[in-house]
């Protein structure tokens, strides 16, 4: 096995750089297959038999509660990448994570109540899935106030990895909690063993939506770790050297 | 185009979701490019020469 490739990665000035070639390969398929998925949610999708008109905000619902949920894995990957390996850039990568996440998690629950209130006949309850999905926005708001809490970048680094490794416990409380517990919240329909239940008029848009938020995730989080790797790399001559290229 | 907007009934739920969603999203970029922005202007100073401010 060669490890060069996850050398190459470590190393700040690499990834600066590669972080700003990559950027427009993920922004610009992006920002297509988000506004295509989402006309194609609101005029293309048919009605749902049973929620009508009311069940398009599937679309923007799905996708930012899968935001909320894979952001927060690869953010305590990253974390736990960075704690073993001393990895200064896996930690940038978490630091970067966590707004990013929030807002999605964000909109995920405001969505979510926005679809709660015509269906359910309430904006909010306390059940498993609506809570556990609130406790990652207070993990994301935690590590986000724990790293801002040190002066020091190491320490932030340390002790928010930390925190965001043992949040990971939470992730696959969220996705299961609709099967272990008894939830308002529907079962899974698109990401559960088998066939999804949705016909293909009303899945291929999410599933182009799904792919477009984790393309604008990954364009967004390259712009962030540039910044990251800027203010941590601030005493480094090589930072010089490029701005003046 | 007023049944579109209509939604069924829906509107009052379905724009505010697409609203907020896409809000979030513009957010993000905005955020991400102000952060990029601050990063490389404080570079740029600490490597214009040393002697002005820390």
């Amino acid at each position: 096995m060669r490890w060069t490739w996850f050398h190459r990665l470590a190393s700040p000035p690499y990834l600066y750089g590669l972080a700003a070639r990559l950027t427009p390969w993920f922004a610009w398929p992006a920002a297509l297959l988000i506004l295509g998925g989402l006309y194609a949610g609101l005029v293309l999708a048919p009605p749902d038999y049973q929620q009508g008109e009311g069940f398009r905000i599937i679309y923007v619902h799905v996708p930012s509660a899968w935001m909320s949920l894979m952001v927060y894995v690869i953010m305590g990957v990253a974390a736990a990448v960075g704690l073993i390996w001393r990895m200064k850039v896996a930690h940038a990568v978490a630091a970067s994570c966590a707004p990013i996440g929030a807002s999605f998690t964000v909109a995920a629950l405001v969505t979510g109540s926005l679809w709660g209130k015509p269906m359910w006949g309430t904006w909010w309850e306390w059940d498993p899935r609506l809570t556990s999905e609130l406790i990652l926005l207070f993990l994301y708001l935690g590590f986000m106030g724990l790293r801002a809490g040190f002066d020091d970048t190491q320490r932030a680094d340390r002790a928010g990895a930390l925190l965001a490794i043992v949040g990971l416990v939470n992730v696959p409380i969220i996705h299961y909690s609709v099967i272990w517990w008894n939830s308002l919240h529907q079962a899974p329909s698109v990401m559960r063993f088998g066939k999804p239940a949705m016909p293909p008029a009303m899945l291929t848009p999410l599933l182009v939506l799904l792919l477009g938020f984790t393309l604008f995730f990954a364009a967004v989080l390259l712009v962030r770790v540039r910044a990251e790797i800027l203010q941590r790399e601030r005493a480094a001559r090589w930072i010089g050297e490029t701005l003046r290229t | 185009m007023r049944a579109f907007l209509d939604m069924g009934g829906y509107a009052a739920f379905i724009w505010p979701s697409y609203l907020v969603t896409l809000g979030v999203l513009v957010l993000n970029i905005i955020w991400a490019r102000r952060s990029l922005a601050r990063a490389l202007q404080a570079a740029r100073r600490r490597s214009a020469g040393p002697g002005e401010g820390a």
